[in-house]
């Protein structure tokens, strides 16, 4: 029984603890690709599609449509045409949930470390001498990065911060540009002794990951850039200010939909999360704070394009090609600089769109690495 | 996130605007003392449910106020207060009490902005216990938000849940009005996810707790959890149920609820109070006026009867709305759609 795969129930995001199989798009005993599409899928939060893990013949479907599992469990059974049907049921029978497991209290995984001054919080996840860090984006937090991080703590020692001003972590920001962000960011690498760390940032936290490439090469091993800023001039300052502005539900949701190609994508709990954090002390200031820094004029203010070729690291850039933040045509023009990776019929949000694009570009990008 | 009880985030809540505010004070019926007044007020224990406890200790006589039981009195001192530049909090022990005390809040708390043409600020909050359920019998156990929803310049705050209370707790100590903040009795224990530091959430925004297609169900308080214990059972049946939580009754967010029968084209209103002239008549009326041609079947509400609340504890039981009958009241807005249609 060497070619069977297993198709998961999969973690987006860590309060996801079970989702629903909305609708299989492949019936059994067809072929496919590795990467299509083959069963929706519906969380509390969000809704998506599952990829073929691996080409063949879609052999069975565990979970039929409708019915509620937990994540990690088997949804179905990809083998090429020689695996026999007894050996799919073993395979079937033996299977165990391949992510953590379910009774694991994710609270117990956040941490909070004091670096002058500035609390900082922190999820980390997995054992491994290799060390990742995943820095957010202008207004997320560590647990946006749900299930990327989920999957690479299985080979990694994985660090998800959140900067200052956002998620746990203190909300008074001393100095908003990228620059003094990733001089924030070093603090936490010293503070926790991680020594250098394989970098993957998105959007902001991508610019704040250069930033430290280019002040701090000795701290950083690679670079997976997920619609980084600091690569063009362009920024859609309005989402930016709206985002900032909206108090309400209803507001909020509308200026969300503008970060991803299906804005279906985003649902009642997603909003609420956004906004109970838009709704603490300090917050407002924090993120005002930092517009005023990063993009004074509605424009960003640094660009660093001419310098990718300075860095010694590899360096990864994913971005979706709908993107209506940080448009993708940025990164024309890089692929001698950078391994280059547009996605179809995603936006700004790659890490949370096409999770599994994301996990394979940064783990190729570590193991690059010297 | 920390789990906490609808008591501590209250208490989280008055505490840490204290700290950053000293203006805020806090002043009522034993919120210093309490439990017949033999504690020693430097281990005092905070209110007859411990609200207010270990704020004493840390704000002293100054700002935490015991007061002779005389309702006009709290209420005439703090509205005084509140126009004259401090923010207090007064606690009213049991809402059923604020009848010795209406003319402070009617006609002088609730009118000084108006009244003065709009120079004078009254930040003031009032709170008070309410609900039924704790055998405290009909003069302990009323549910009048309804009443203080009816008068002009004051904001009510009904909150279900301890995240909603401690930032609706805190968005009423900073706001410039007078804001009557109801805490139902029987919640104090309930536990939930509340964050440490401080937050805010807007007066007039519903939370919406669940979404289904097939009826929309409001409620408030208590009720909000009868409602969603309902909405439970009904799932299981194959009926969804959108739950809605209005949070405040003034202002009220008429655009949720009103886009939520849209889709629904069913309602059912869930509240604890008397049925008559209350929220549940003014939720069945706005409806009516607005979304009328929307509606697929009659409005239904579940209420307590038109009666005081029983001291007989079988009683007290049967008056209060309970899921049995919200399914049943579900039930009849669905089949009356099937009658038609048949």
């Amino acid at each position: 029984m060497s070619n069977i795969s297993a198709i998961i129930m999969p973690r987006w995001g860590l309060t996801m603890e079970e989702g629903t199989v909305t609708g299989w798009l492949v019936s059994v005993g067809a072929s496919i690709q590795s990467g299509d599409d083959i069963v929706d899928v519906e969380s509390s939060k969000l809704s998506g599609t599952v990829e073929a893990p691996a080409t063949g013949i879609l052999r069975r479907q565990t979970v039929p449509e409708g019915q509620s599992v937990p994540t990690g469990t088997l949804l179905g059974v990809i083998t090429d045409q020689s695996t026999t049907e007894s050996e799919i049921d073993e395979f079937v029978q033996s299977f165990k949930v391949v992510v953590p497991e379910q009774t694991d209290d994710d609270a117990a995984l956040a941490r909070e470390i004091d670096v002058d001054g500035h609390k900082f919080s922190y999820l980390r996840m997995g054992d491994a001498p290799k060390k990742v860090l995943l820095i957010h984006g202008f207004g997320g937090d560590a647990s946006s990065w749900g299930y990327v991080q989920q999957s690479l703590s299985l080979q990694y020692d994985t660090i998800a911060l959140d900067l200052l001003g956002h998620g746990g972590s203190s909300k008074s920001v001393p100095d908003g540009s990228l620059a003094g962000q990733s001089g924030n960011v070093a603090a936490f690498i010293s503070a926790l002794e991680l020594n250098n760390v394989h970098i993957v940032g998105h959007s902001m936290g991508a610019g704040i990951a250069l930033a430290l490439a280019f002040s701090r090469p000795d701290l950083v091993s690679s670079l997976t850039l997920l619609a980084p800023v600091s690569l063009g001039g362009e920024i859609n300052a309005d989402y930016l200010k709206s985002f900032i502005k909206a108090e309400k539900r209803r507001d909020l949701e509308a200026v969300l939909r503008q970060l991803f190609y299906d804005g279906s994508a985003v649902n009642r709990a997603l909003v609420d999360d956004v906004i109970k954090y838009k709704r603490l002390d300090g917050v407002t200031e924090a993120l005002q704070t930092i517009l005023s820094s990063f993009a004074p004029e509605g424009d960003q203010r640094d660009i660093w394009r001419d310098r990718l070729g300075e860095l010694k690291v590899p360096v990864t850039i994913v971005w979706g090609k709908n993107d209506q933040i940080v448009p993708s045509s940025h990164a024309d023009g890089l692929e001698s600089v950078a391994n280059v990776i547009l996605i179809e019929n995603v936006g700004h949000m790659p890490q949370v769109e096409r999770p599994d694009q994301v996990i394979a570009a940064a783990k190729e990008t570590i193991e690059r690495a010297k | 996130m920390p789990k906490k009880s609808m008591r501590t985030a209250i208490n989280e809540a008055m505490r840490l605007e204290m700290r950053r505010d000293p203006t805020v004070i806090l002043l009522g019926e034993d919120v210093a003392g309490g439990r017949g007044g033999t504690a020693e007020l430097e281990d005092a224990v905070g209110g007859v449910l411990g609200v207010t406890k270990g704020l004493y200790r840390e704000f002293g006589p100054e700002r935490v106020i015991d007061t002779p039981i005389t309702e006009s009195a709290i209420m005439g001192a703090a509205a005084g207060a509140a126009v004259t530049g401090l923010r207090p909090i007064a606690e009213l022990m049991f809402v059923d009490f604020m009848g010795v005390c209406f003319d402070q809040i009617f006609n002088q708390a609730a009118k000084f902005r108006y009244m003065f043409g709009g120079k004078a600020k009254t930040p003031l909050v009032v709170r008070a216990m309410s609900g039924a359920g704790l055998r405290a019998g009909a003069q302990h156990s009323q549910s009048l938000h309804s009443i203080f929803t009816h008068i002009p310049g004051l904001k009510v705050v009904v909150p279900s849940d301890p995240y909603d209370a401690k930032g609706l707790l805190i968005q009423a100590i900073r706001d410039d009005d007078p804001v009557i903040f109801l805490e139902h009795k029987a919640m104090y224990d309930l536990e939930g996810e509340v964050p440490d530091g401080a937050y805010t959430i807007p007066f007039g925004e519903a939370n919406i707790l669940r979404e289904g297609d097939d009826v929309t169900i409001v409620a408030l308080a208590r009720m909000v959890h009868v409602s969603m214990e309902a909405a439970k059972k009904l799932q299981e049946n194959g009926i969804k149920a959108t739950v809605i939580d209005p949070r405040t009754t003034s202002p009220l967010d008429e655009q949720t609820i009103l886009e939520s029968v849209e889709n629904t084209g069913r309602l059912v209103v869930v509240d604890e109070a008397n049925p008559r002239c209350s929220f549940a008549t003014d939720i069945a009326a706005l409806v009516a006026d607005k979304a009328f041609n929307h509606l697929r079947a009659p409005i239904q509400l579940v209420t307590a009867p038109h009666t005081p609340v029983p001291f007989a504890p079988n009683l007290e039981d049967a008056y209060i709305p309970n899921t049995t009958q919200v399914i049943a009241a579900v039930l009849k807005v669905m089949q009356h759609d099937r009658n038609r249609a048949a």
